[in-house]
């Protein structure tokens, strides 16, 4: 058994060491906002948060998150800067087929947690790990200065 | 609660949870025309179909169903701008629904009795369809409250979901008179809006999925979980045509949480409770091939025999004029010749499928796209009737073509699991990426060789273009329409109706039979390639005739307003003719055009882009016009039209699927890397103004992209490239 710090709750878990946590997110807990794009941490559809800081669960054991504070997609809202992503996201439409948009946003979350008035190349750095087949990149990148300004 | 549905024939039926009202309206039904054309100038038979598109509760809820998958596209809020804007509902109110599969009621009106989506097709179709929809329902709302209310139903307004009598200052909400309304018969005699009383089409509706799709809520495919379900992921074959010839499941059984190992015609597949054992349990497996059948070419060498192909004449395609008299009159000729490699259309949620098994019917659950073919495939498979097979369709994670597959490859699959385990399981089939960019189904590779001719008044006189590259339509359901004497629509789509006033043109086909690669549309299909060779080697005929590329264009679609019209907006609004801010040293600067016809929408693209001193490419700003009639949702235009450039600018920068002895060399994303954030322009989208009947906009906005960006490098660095994806080692100053 593993034990989990899952959105705020404690939870125990079935699974091998080696499961990496997106599938226990999305098998085990159904917590099914978390996307597999890659299984190779190289298109960030499964972009959750560790300890404030965005990981690619699809390529981290869950051994190693074991005790650990893990933020999904299903209560980033809960946060002031996660509510204003989101937000943000939905005033400018930037969704489109919307499969990486959960990775999207919390990779925008853990930029603007640690800097709250982003340029353009501190986003291209922060966001460029997150693929959007559907190049929704104008609009993400327009919601991002978005948040900032509410979150001023 | 009460549901009363006025059906056809105005059925009651009791028990549901709400009050709903349906409709039988009269569908306007055109004849098939396939996936990439529209039924364009022909009229059909017009014949009645029972629809139903609309659901009012008495909850004031107003649920449009949608018969057209959204995969990213809007298709969802487009299709209920259109009805909601003749209903007078409140936008706020209005909800989705995706449509069962009953191509009866839900068929794709330009595919005959056909139910799916593809071809930028749903919102051109479904206009008249998703109007008479909603004008019946508001129609039917104000007899109710005419009658309730005592009035001339002339005298009363709707607005907002709101129904109201000025003069006795009544009103009455959708919900209160659901029922009412429910019990009157369908109106045939419908008035419909004059456009200039629109206020949701070409406004401000935003868009109906984005709540769901910022908060991890939205359901596709890949989170169907249903009691008792197996996840399958499966060992393919290395090479197209292979086969399984033994295999040890030993160690694959040993993995915890597998529960079974089946063989497929597809290969083998491991059943686990779920998927990360699934995966384990496959990478596990031993599997020997029988690959004496297989195909071991690799691109390099189906593109040296698409070149000798080239050399001889192929099927013509068209012909007008006398293109050999102008070659041998000709001052002077430009050839030029393009290479375009198989390209996989890499959607962020892999190809998957849930397939449920029992009680003599089949149900599945996907991002679907292909009702009807899908139905008769699964009901061929198990032994049921089409109408047996009944689908979900769940939002796609993308698709750009591929989900609409025309051997209901992946679909077919699942379903192979679940016969093979004997039904007795649920199963969720789930590629992973390295199954999903392995699989086929690529935008075909192609050859082109062009030439043209320039008189000696200095008159571009002739035109020849020849292609060379597998049919996309051959084998699919589509193929008696869509390949005309031997000539496949598509591989010359956008090359053989190309605009240009050139008085003797010839365009001949070769389409290689023994290439057994899987081929399949790809976003903008044929003008995937078509756009991108006709419209560099026009500018590279421009720059021996020493012309301006818009001038010349112009010059060139005298004939064609429309062309000429978004080609003026967009080299207006880039500045056409305007010196580029410099770059920094040893930056190279340009700027290039391109337009182009796909789908009945007219787009032209302004790029400007900047050529480090290594040869990179950065692709700074796209000005782009469009011209797809009415616009429904101009935000949702512009949404598509940003994301088609992002989606071409991948493939022309890095897409690139490659065979090396039948081997598929990419497999997963740094293999075949889409644009990412730093690499995407600022897009500007402008839209023509139009009275016009809506048409496309989910692909027409990819074919200018391309071509106009290696237009803007020509003129950055007078080297024209003609092989993608690019290559900056040919860009190196």
């Amino acid at each position: 058994m593993i034990q989990l710090d899952v959105n705020g709750k404690q939870q125990q878990l079935d699974v091998t060491p080696d499961t990496p946590l997106l599938w226990a997110l999305r098998d085990t807990l159904h917590l099914t906002g978390t996307k597999y794009g890659c299984g190779e941490a190289l298109c960030g559809a499964c972009t959750v948060l560790v300890d404030g800081a965005p990981m690619r669960s699809c390529s981290v054991p869950v051994s190693a998150v074991a005790g650990r504070k893990i933020t999904t997609i299903e209560t980033v809202d809960k946060h002031r800067v996660g509510k204003a992503v989101q937000e943000a996201w939905r005033t400018l439409d930037v969704v489109q087929c919307g499969y990486c948009q959960s990775g999207q946003i919390m990779s925008a979350v853990a930029l603007l947690s640690r800097n709250r008035k982003p340029s353009d190349s501190d986003i291209d750095n922060a966001m460029s790990g997150n693929l959007c087949r559907c190049a929704t990149y104008v609009r993400i990148r327009a919601a991002i200065h978005e948040a900032a300004k509410a979150l001023v | 609660m009460n549901t009363i549905e006025n059906l056809s024939r105005r059925r009651f039926l009791q028990g549901s949870a709400g009050l709903t009202l349906g409709f039988c309206l009269p569908a306007l039904a055109a004849p098939a025309a396939g996936p990439g054309k529209a039924g364009e100038g022909a009229v059909g038979p017009i014949h009645f179909e029972p629809n139903a598109f609309l659901r009012i509760g008495t909850d004031n809820s107003v649920t449009v169903i949608s018969k057209h998958l959204e995969m990213g596209q809007g298709t969802y809020t487009g299709l209920a701008t259109i009805l909601a804007e003749e209903l007078d509902a409140d936008w706020n109110t209005v909800r989705v629904e995706g449509a069962p599969a009953d191509a009866g009621r839900y068929n794709n009106l330009f595919w005959g009795p056909a139910q799916g989506t593809g071809g930028s097709t749903a919102m051109a179709n479904s206009w008249e369809q998703m109007r008479r929809a909603g004008a019946a329902g508001r129609a039917m709302l104000v007899s109710a409250a005419a009658i309730k209310w005592r009035v001339p139903a002339t005298e009363i307004a709707v607005r907002d979901g709101v129904v109201s009598h000025a003069k006795s200052k009544r009103r009455a909400t959708f919900g209160e008179l659901a029922v009412a309304a429910a019990t009157l018969p369908v109106p045939t005699d419908l008035k419909l809006k004059n456009p200039k009383d629109f206020r949701l089409i070409g406004k401000q509706a935003k868009r109906k999925d984005s709540a769901d799709k910022t908060s991890g809520q939205a359901r596709f495919t890949q989170d169907v979980q249903l009691p008792g379900m197996l996840v399958a992921v499966v060992a393919h074959p290395p090479r197209f045509g292979a086969t399984v010839k033994s295999f040890d499941a030993g160690r694959a059984r040993a993995v915890k949480g597998v529960v079974d190992v089946v063989q497929i015609p597809q290969g083998v597949a491991v059943l686990a409770t779920d998927t990360w054992s699934a995966k384990k349990g496959r990478d596990a497996l031993s599997v020997s091939w029988d690959e004496s059948q297989a195909f071991k070419l690799g691109s390099d060498e189906i593109l040296a025999r698409y070149r000798e192909l080239a050399k001889t004449p192929g099927l013509v395609a068209h012909q007008s004029g006398d293109a050999g008299q102008a070659f041998g009159k000709a001052a002077k000729v430009i050839r030029a010749s393009y290479d375009f490699p198989y390209l996989a259309h890499a959607a962020m949620e892999p190809m998957n499928c849930v397939i449920r098994l029992g009680d003599g019917r089949c149900e599945v659950w996907n991002g679907e796209q292909m009702q009807t073919g899908d139905q008769h495939a699964l009901a061929g498979l198990f032994g049921l009737k089409p109408e047996q097979v009944s689908i979900h369709m769940l939002y796609a994670g993308g698709s750009f073509g591929r989900r609409a597959s025309s051997q209901s490859d992946y679909v077919l699959e699942a379903a192979h699991i679940v016969k093979a385990i004997g039904g007795k399981a649920p199963v969720k089939l789930v590629w992973m990426r390295e199954d999903d960019m392995r699989a086929g189904y690529y935008r075909p590779l192609f050859h082109h060789a062009l030439e043209a001719a320039v008189d000696g008044n200095g008159q571009l006189s002739g035109w020849r273009h020849r292609l060379v590259g597998q049919s996309i339509m051959a084998g699919s359901p589509f193929a008696s329409g869509m390949i005309k004497d031997g000539i496949d629509l598509v591989s010359v789509e956008g090359a053989a109706n190309l605009p240009y006033a050139i008085p003797n043109m010839k365009v001949d086909l070769h389409t290689p039979q023994d290439i057994p690669v899987p081929v399949l549309w790809w976003r903008s299909v044929g003008s995937s390639h078509t756009a991108y060779s006709t419209e560099t080697f026009l500018d590279q005929v421009a720059a021996a005739m020493g012309r301006d590329p818009v001038a010349l264009r112009l010059e060139l679609l005298a004939r064609h307003p429309r062309h000429a019209g978004v080609l003026k907006l967009a080299a207006e609004k880039a500045g056409w003719g305007t010196p580029l801010k410099p770059g920094l040293p040893g930056e190279r600067r340009g700027r290039g055009v391109a337009v182009h016809e796909s789908f009945n929408t007219f787009v032209a693209e302004v790029a400007e882009v900047t050529v480090a001193r290594d040869g990179s490419v950065k692709v700074d700003r796209m000005v782009c016009a469009v011209d797809c009639g009415i616009a429904i949702n101009p935000d949702n235009v512009r949404a598509q039209v940003e994301g088609a450039v992002g989606f071409a600018l991948s493939a022309a920068l890095h897409g690139e699927i490659t065979l090396k002895e039948g081997h598929v060399v990419q497999g997963n994303f740094d293999g075949y890397p889409p644009l990412r954030i730093h690499e995407m322009p600022v897009v500007d989208v402008h839209i023509v103004p139009s009275t016009a009947a809506p048409t496309g906009i989910g692909e027409p906005g990819v074919p200018p992209a391309a071509p106009a960006v290696a237009n803007a490098i020509a003129a950055a660095t007078g080297k024209h490239l003609t092989r993608l994806p690019f290559n900056s080692a040919e860009l190196a100053a």
